[in-house]
């Protein structure tokens, strides 16, 4: 790292910058950028390891043991059938987790290909994927959600079905706005000009400009997806209710709360709710990084 | 030779005519200039002529045919370089899209080998239009379309450009259409100039 | 005593490359330049020479990474980060470069009264209308919107609201890119104007002939520095009372005079040459210039920074 301090000069009166050493003492912006993105990916995949070690535990019932609160044995408690919560809790937030990311992968992706289209193909293409876009985008989204998992048969397929096709319209018209103004440019132009085919303008100009986008648009997209399936799966429509999915979870825990065993959906929702803040934090960090002014120190 | 003939064009279907009946014609080895009264349609008959806008009427002709697509005999150099690149390609790759690399030509219009390897946000307005002047060069076009290339240029990156294009037209090379609105500059480098303005044509549209 | 004085005064700007390597551009370096209130001084040079980052540090508004070095001091003290912020808009303005600073959707005249209102005018209606007729706009143009203006028109709005404040210091950055002859002179004549009035005015431009025209003096950057600052009746004939060399080659570039261009090209604010900026250029290098960038000195009515004026 250069010696910064050295070389820059007095600074005319602005303020000395409070939250630029945190608490590891870096005052490298971008470092900092990088080191919380790995912090937020260490968090996901230390908890996605713990849930597959646990997996056995999470099924192990203790029918002395039942509706015990949280306890140095049981740090989340355990549930009516003595299973310990916080094996429990890990194994559904994997699995969560890995529904939510198929989910918003597969949704991602078709969003990237239909506004590749949509610029590369010319104006009929792009307004009929607009008037798509605007088709789904018209339905309330959890209405939707529910009508498709329920048509699609549930379990994870159908969840994961429902997700996707949910949540393609946001991401499709970013990358479609930006898509249509790539292809609007004299650069793009000057290459058709010079006989290149739609498909070589999408690879060499559309890609480079949408990938960035796309990038940050996925990662944001895996809270929402992973908060769908939750849903879905307390509504009962998601995974089958013996896979301990968080939305199953806090479905069953629904039943004990009124006899005052609030660990039994307190906990998990936290725990939710941590992991979605983890990926959040991944993605904004990595929108930062990827943002052309994030050049500047 | 590139010919124009009654060009006519306008956006829309409802819009008076940006250019209105425009004829043109130019050999290789000459310059001609054309001169007009607002940017607009100057920049209009550019685009025509390089192909990037069809005439609603009239015809652009290369040696007798139609401009088409590929094989590009007729390139255009505008006066914003920043709009005219990929803002994501490093400059090497620019060029290269053109044509094969000739140093000769990069140094003659002053282009450092370092700046090959950087993005075009991080080059100079008038470091970046040399790069476009050369893209255009590179591509082997039999003309060339300067649409106010130097008009936000210092006068020494002004002169060092027309220098080599001048250079080429008189190889016999190139034939280049110079649009200007600087006087001085457009009796130094055109052979003859078109005036959109001049009076003559609109008694000939009736 | 000059209103505005910047002296030594130095820019650079430290950004990311790939990963987490950086690097320093040093964007200007010991610009030495003053102006006075009556008087108009034309900053003059090719992009990326330094000269609109000039007006922005002045401004306060260049962003966080940048540092600075040297003086500027404005009516004799100096103008530090709180006093830019302060005087912006009132005592100091930009006239900034396009008219797309106007807003599409609103009149013009409520765009002037609201910006008048910004900066704290007691009166924003009235001042709006002074302001329009300080420009020769009639009555009828405040109830237009931007694009029912022509061209000239429209860049006078754009003058007339941005100096509604009645400013001390008048910042024009390229004010005239790529505009028909007619409305350059319409548009440098009324910051003439602006001068003759009493006002301090810095014209930023590539255009050095239209400078020449208007200015009291010309200052000439190359690489982020002062080469020479020079009386606009210097530039006359084939540029013999013009000092440093790179002044010389510009005015020889221009088509009336010879359009003889100087080979070469500004070196980049990454890697400066040791010594004087233009060694790399200059006819008349020698080998004491590479040893240390030159001090400005007096050379009859100019200031220059070369040790062969």
């Amino acid at each position: 790292m250069t010696a910064v301090g050295e070389t820059l000069g007095r600074r005319p009166g602005s303020p000395p910058r409070a939250g630029a050493a945190k608490s590891l003492g870096l005052t490298d912006r971008r470092a900092r950028t990088l080191v919380q993105i790995g912090l937020g990916v260490a968090a996901l995949v230390a908890m996605v390891i713990a849930g597959t070690m646990l997996a056995p535990a999470a099924e192990l019932t203790d029918l002395t043991a039942r509706r015990q609160p949280p306890s140095l044995a049981h740090p989340f408690g355990t549930d009516w059938l003595g299973r310990d919560m916080l094996a429990r809790t890990l194994v559904g937030l994997r699995l969560s987790l890995a529904v939510g990311t198929l989910a918003a992968s597969v949704s991602a992706v078709v969003a990237l290909l239909l506004a590749a289209a949509a610029g590369a193909l010319g104006r009929r293409v792009d307004a009929g994927v607009s008037w798509l876009v605007d088709l789904f985008l018209a339905v309330p989204h959890l209405v939707l959600l529910i009508l498709i998992a329920f048509a699609a048969g549930r379990g994870a397929a159908g969840v994961i079905i429902a997700v996707a096709v949910t949540h393609w319209p946001s991401l499709t018209r970013l990358l479609r706005g930006e898509a249509r103004r790539v292809a609007a440019s004299d650069y793009v132009a000057a290459s058709q000009r010079l006989g290149r085919s739609g498909w070589w303008v999408a690879r060499r100009h559309l890609l480079r400009h949408l990938v960035p986008q796309f990038t940050v648009g996925l990662v944001l997209l895996f809270p929402h997806a992973i908060l769908h399936e939750a849903a879905l799966s307390f509504l009962g429509l998601g995974l089958s209710p013996h896979a301990p999915a968080i939305g199953i979870i806090l479905s069953d825990a629904m039943r004990y709360l009124s006899a005052g065993a609030w660990w039994l959906a307190v906990l998990p929702g936290v725990a939710l709710l941590a992991v979605v803040k983890a990926v959040d934090m991944v993605g904004e960090n990595l929108r930062a990084l990827l943002d052309p002014r994030s050049v500047h120190e | 030779m590139l010919e124009a003939r009654d060009l006519r064009f306008r956006y829309r279907r409802d819009d008076p005519w940006v250019v209105d009946g425009v004829d043109l014609c130019v050999e290789p080895g000459e310059v001609v200039g054309l001169r007009g009264p607002s940017g607009r349609g100057k920049t209009t008959v550019a685009r025509l002529l390089a192909g990037y806008l069809a005439p609603d009427r009239g015809r652009v002709l290369v040696d007798g045919a139609p401009l088409v697509r590929g094989g590009q005999p007729v390139q255009l150099v505008s006066q914003h370089p920043e709009l005219a690149v990929d803002p994501r390609w490093r400059l090497a790759e620019i060029l290269a899209e053109a044509g094969p690399v000739d140093a000769d030509l990069l140094d003659a219009l002053s282009i450092a080998r370092g700046w090959l390897d950087r993005y075009p946000h991080e080059l100079s307005g008038g470091e970046l239009q040399r790069v476009t002047v050369a893209r255009a060069l590179l591509s082997g076009a039999t003309y060339v379309v300067a649409d106010e290339v130097s008009a936000m240029l210092d006068p020494i990156t002004q002169a060092q450009i027309w220098h080599v294009l001048l250079d080429r037209v008189r190889r016999g090379g190139i034939g280049l259409v110079a649009i200007c609105h600087d006087d001085p500059l457009l009796d130094v480098v055109a052979g003859r100039v078109v005036d959109l303005s001049a009076p003559v044509r609109v008694a000939a549209r009736s | 005593m000059s209103l505005l004085s910047v002296e030594g005064f130095s820019l650079s700007f430290v950004q990311y490359e790939t990963g987490l390597r950086r690097r320093r551009l040093e964007v200007i370096t010991d610009l030495d330049l003053e102006v006075d209130a009556g008087e108009l001084v034309a900053v003059v040079g090719s992009s990326g020479s330094g000269k609109s980052l000039l007006a922005h540090a002045i401004l306060g508004v260049l962003p966080s990474n940048a540092a600075e070095g040297g003086r500027i001091a404005y009516d004799g003290a100096p103008l530090d980060a709180a006093r830019r912020t302060a005087l912006r808009g009132r005592e100091i303005a930009l006239i900034p470069q396009s008219v797309t600073f106007l807003d599409p959707l609103a009149r013009v005249g409520a765009q002037a009264q609201r910006a008048a209102d910004l900066v704290g005018v007691t009166d924003p209606a009235g001042a709006a209308r002074t302001a329009f007729r300080r420009l020769d706009l009639g009555h009828s143009v405040a109830d237009r919107y931007p694009h029912e203006l022509s061209g000239g028109m429209a860049r006078r709005v754009l003058t007339a609201t941005a100096t509604i404040g009645i400013p001390r210091l008048v910042l024009a950055d390229e004010p005239t890119p790529g505009l028909h002859p007619a409305v350059v002179t319409e548009t440098l004549g009324g910051l003439r104007l602006m001068a003759d009035r009493g006002a301090a005015v810095m014209l930023i431009t590539h255009d050095l002939l239209r400078a020449v025209e208007v200015a009291d003096r010309i200052a000439v950057f190359y690489a982020g520095t002062t080469v020479e600052v020079a009386p606009a009746a210097a530039f006359t004939g084939d540029g013999a009372a013009l000092r440093h060399p790179y002044t010389r080659a510009l005015w020889q570039a221009l088509p009336q005079h010879g359009f003889t261009p100087l080979p070469g090209a500004q070196p980049p604010p990454t890697d400066l040459p040791p010594g004087c900026l233009f060694t790399d250029r200059c006819p008349l290098v020698v080998p004491e210039c590479r040893q240390a960038r030159p001090a400005a000195r007096q050379v009859d009515q100019s200031l220059v920074r070369c040790i062969r004026a």
